[in-house]
């Protein structure tokens, strides 16, 4: 398929590749009106801090904006992408809202550099929260500028005018009316926002807060949605490289010949990049397989089993992220301690779609088609590979096949650049499984040292947190307690050098797996030796209002009944906050004694995200997790001796199955009065835990390591 | 190396000059340009590259395509006849029971070939039919209801 074809697919509008002034911006895009908005104080710190100038092929002083076409169609450009979580249909829906336009009017525009103003990726459960209210804001704007011009073109005072469903007409007289085509009609209005304009009151919003089903369902189940796997440019090849088998490899020597003797086969040797090129993907792979290559591979030091006395030996600094109180008078008031430390293995993200990517590189300009969280970051990696300048770059992202972190990574982007460039042709690449995995960024392996304790009346004394190569962030607990402390070493998912034999990065909720799996583990051994219900321990604890919400409201749609564990019951509950959402989550499981393997059956996820845009989409999210957490809370383990990942499949990284599945509940806290946060991560943080304490309320015995493999529970059960 | 093979494609006669030991997965997503079936993991484990051949869903990273000469096979593309969609699918658009959408061909085929070979399953012959489908996003249980309602709506029959 033709790019221009591919263009009138997706997009309205089509534009050259060059760079632009903001005018020759403006041009191409055709009229209409033109709202720009700096996100400035609309935003966290985090994102528009790192908004970088240059680089991209837009003009650089704004983050985002909208147009209104002479058509009366609304586009919303957006660097931000579409990997499943939703935006392509929550944020339209925001942007109708204030805007008064029917959805069905409302286009999207995501993650083209060429088109869409720079955006630091799709991660963090950020769409919402943070891109959300910017684009809210140019619909507010954008809702000004129209009531403006039909004033005028109506001669009525602007207070009489009423904006409804794509039309402005007098609140006096319903046949004096514009519809925004008409008065967007030979306009070429450009409007900047610097301040924040006054939102519609949410009491009288009609879309936000209405549950709407994915808006690129219908492509979804007709096969018609592309992902760049499924992109074609005419000559194009399928590559396949050459890969080591182990990290730390390096190539000896190797024998290309046996590949080019396959007709149509091409081989490219670009420094340490060696390839086979063919009109078709499996014989490209056959050609490979015939490429005789040695390397010298290093003795491995390290393996799945011994990682953690590895990584308490190269023992990372890092920062208190918190701190408050006297950890020592703590010690004194506390009438039990308890220390325990919290292993996880190393997890993969293991989304259905590889990393895969078509570039086509013609000269001094290029264009990729890539499966990328980070279409701006993959824009500047391919320009550095291949010595471009980044504005003659362009990086489009059609559907992404599941991210969860593992997508702002670019690697395979890179390699068919620098491919494309070398042959002169259109290139893809599409890793296979065993690529996926070997160029993982790994969830990192981690450790928690947890010392803590409660006086005699069931109230924390002291706290004291040492969280080794997760990150900081969901470390600092939320409970009442003045003598605390908590250390993130490191503060971030990569240690220091020397540390993990492979990469690693962020996970779905990056650290806050760990985190709470140990915080909450802990929480619950403090209950069981107070005696107490582990419900009422908490809320015993707690004084966040928003936190107590959630778990009063968990427990009342399950049924919570207060009991001292172990109950029998095989009752679990975990607290957790994540992307500024509040989350509790209460299960109920089946422990097989014999086998040591554990049954989920019923899960009930309360949430408090604030102002909720789309319910159905949080609580697919919220499902999405639950589910999604069964994984590395039961099975997900990257096995590996030294840089050799063994596994290659799935066939022994085992992901969550149909028959695990529970039955989902999710309860979204009515919180209008707060701004929308995060919904694509908080509802995973609390699996780990939830499993584990309902395993102990089961069984009596308490896991201290993810995943809980059958082997983990059975050797728990006989010790306990 | 070439072979003349023949078969019936979403209800249209093909005839293709191709290596008849090729994946039908690649052929398929290459030589024919149906991309909607999906390649995940190459080795069986997945079923993201699901079609129906001759009404069973079979994994095409896996059969040659030697081995549907003269049979029918059915890619997503194939399945809703006239715009109108496949019971099936209809049900996974109205329970939202996808996000990334990767995994959803070779969901909703392998889905058409249990409603096919048993039009009444109860809620654990679903699970048992579908366990062998990855799905990462976890739309697990929405798939489950979306194929008991279709199998509802099918009353037993297409």
């Amino acid at each position: 398929m033709k790019t221009e074809d591919y263009l009138a697919l997706d997009f309205q509008d089509s534009m050259g590749l060059l760079s632009q002034s903001r005018r020759e911006f403006l041009k191409r895009l055709g009229g209409g009106i033109f709202i720009f908005v700096s996100l400035g104080e609309l935003v966290t710190a985090q994102e528009a801090g790192r908004q970088r100038g240059g680089g991209q092929g837009l003009p650089s002083d704004f983050n985002a904006f909208l147009r209104i076409g002479e058509d009366g169609r609304v586009t919303c450009f957006t660097g931000k992408i579409e990997m499943g979580q939703g935006p392509i249909t929550s944020l339209p829906q925001m942007l109708a809202e204030e805007l008064e336009a029917p959805l069905d009017t409302v286009d999207i525009v995501m993650g083209d550099t060429e088109r869409c103003p720079w955006d630091m990726g799709t991660f963090g459960s950020m769409t919402t929260r943070s891109f959300g209210p910017a684009l809210q804001a140019a619909a507010a704007e954008a809702r000004a500028v129209l009531l403006e011009l039909a004033a005028e073109a109506l001669k009525v005072p602007q207070a009489q005018l009423v904006a409804k469903d794509g039309v402005i007409f007098d609140g006096q007289n319903k046949e004096q009316r514009r519809t925004y085509g008409q008065l967007a009609k030979g306009q070429t209005i450009e409007r900047h926002l610097q301040s924040k304009p006054a939102l519609k009151d949410v009491a009288k919003h009609t879309v936000v807060g209405k549950p709407l089903l994915r808006r690129d369902g219908r492509d979804k189940v007709t096969g018609k949605a592309q992902y760049a796997g499924d992109l074609r440019e005419p000559g194009m090849l399928y590559a396949k490289i050459l890969r080591p088998p182990a990290h730390g490899a390096k190539l000896k020597s190797v024998d290309t010949a046996p590949a080019k003797a396959i007709a149509g086969a091409q081989v490219i040797q670009d420094g340490d990049l060696v390839a086979v090129l063919h009109e078709l993907p499996d014989v490209a792979e056959a050609a490979l397989d015939k490429i005789k290559a040695e390397f010298d591979v290093p003795e491995p030091t390290v393996d799945d089993k011994t990682i953690f006395d590895h990584l308490l030996k190269v023992n990372p600094q890092g920062r208190a992220v918190a701190e408050g109180g006297d950890l020592a008078e703590g010690r004194k008031l506390a009438s039990k301690t308890f220390e325990q430390t919290y292993l996880n293995s190393y997890v993969a993200h293991t989304a259905m779609e590889t990393h895969t990517a078509l570039a086509k590189v013609e000269g001094d300009k290029a264009t990729v088609w890539a499966s990328t969280q980070n279409p701006f970051g993959a824009q500047r990696e391919i320009a550095e590979a291949i010595g471009l300048p980044a504005q003659k770059v362009r990086v489009i992202t059609p559907f992404v096949g599941g991210g969860f972190g593992g997508k702002t990574r670019n690697t395979q982007a890179v390699e068919a650049a620098r491919l494309s460039k070398a042959v002169g042709k259109p290139v893809q690449v599409a890793w296979s499984r065993a690529e996926e995995f070997f160029y993982d960024t790994f969830r990192p392996a981690a450790i928690v040292k947890i010392s803590s304790g409660i006086d005699g009346s069931g109230k924390m004394a002291f706290w004291d947190y040492d969280v080794l190569y997760a990150g900081e962030r969901g470390a600092k607990q939320f409970y009442s307690v003045a003598n605390h402390r908590t250390t993130a070493r490191p503060s971030g998912w990569q240690g220091p050098p020397g540390s993990h034999p492979f990469a690693t990065g962020a996970w779905r909720a990056p650290s806050n797996n760990t985190n709470t799996f140990a915080r909450e583990s802990q929480i619950d051994i403090m209950a069981a030796a107070a005696g107490m219900d582990p419900v009422d321990f908490r809320l015993k604890n707690l004084i966040d209002p928003r936190m107590i919400r959630v778990l009063k409201a968990a427990a009342e749609r399950f049924g919570w009944t207060p009991a001292k564990a172990p109950s029998k019951r095989g009752y679990g509950v975990a607290c957790g906050m994540d992307a500024g959402t509040w989350v509790a989550t209460m299960i109920e499981a089946e422990v097989d004694a014999k086998k040591g393997t554990v049954q989920v059956k019923r899960v009930v996820c309360a949430q408090d995200m604030g102002l909720v845009v789309n319910p159905e989409g949080a609580k697919i999210q919220a499902e999405g997790c639950t589910t999604m957490g069964l994984g590395y809370a039961l099975t997900e383990e990257v096995h590996f001796k030294g840089g050799k990942v063994l596994d290659t499949n799935f066939d022994t990284y085992e992901l969550p199955r149909f028959s695990w599945v529970p039955k989902i509940e999710t309860v979204l806290i009515d919180a209008k009065d707060s701004p929308p946060q995060g919904g694509g991560e908080p509802a995973i943080i609390v699996m780990g835990a939830v499993i584990a304490n309902a395993i102990y309320d089961r069984t009596g015995a308490r896991l201290f390591q993810l995943p809980m493999t059958p082997e983990r529970v059975l050797a728990a059960i006989q010790k306990a | 190396m070439s072979d003349a093979i023949t078969f019936k494609l979403n209800d249209k006669p093909v005839r293709l000059n191709v290596d008849g030991d090729r994946a039908l997965l690649w052929v398929l997503r290459t030589d024919l340009g149906l991309t909607g079936t999906k390649f995940g993991c190459g080795e069986g484990h997945c079923g993201a590259c699901t079609v129906l051949v001759d009404g069973v869903a079979v994994r095409s990273c896996l059969r040659k395509v030697k081995e549907v000469k003269d049979k029918e096979v059915v890619t997503i593309e194939g399945l809703a006849k006239g715009g109108v969609l496949h019971p099936v699918q209809k049900a996974f658009l109205e329970h939202d029971a996808l996000q990334c959408g990767f995994c959803t061909p070779g969901m909703v085929l392998t889905a058409v070939g249990l409603l096919t070979s048993n039009p009444k399953p109860t809620r654990e012959q679903i699970l048992r039919g579908m366990e062998q489908n990855l799905c990462r996003c976890g739309a697990h249980t929405r798939i489950v209801d979306a194929i008991q309602s279709a199998a509802g709506e099918m009353k037993g029959g297409q």
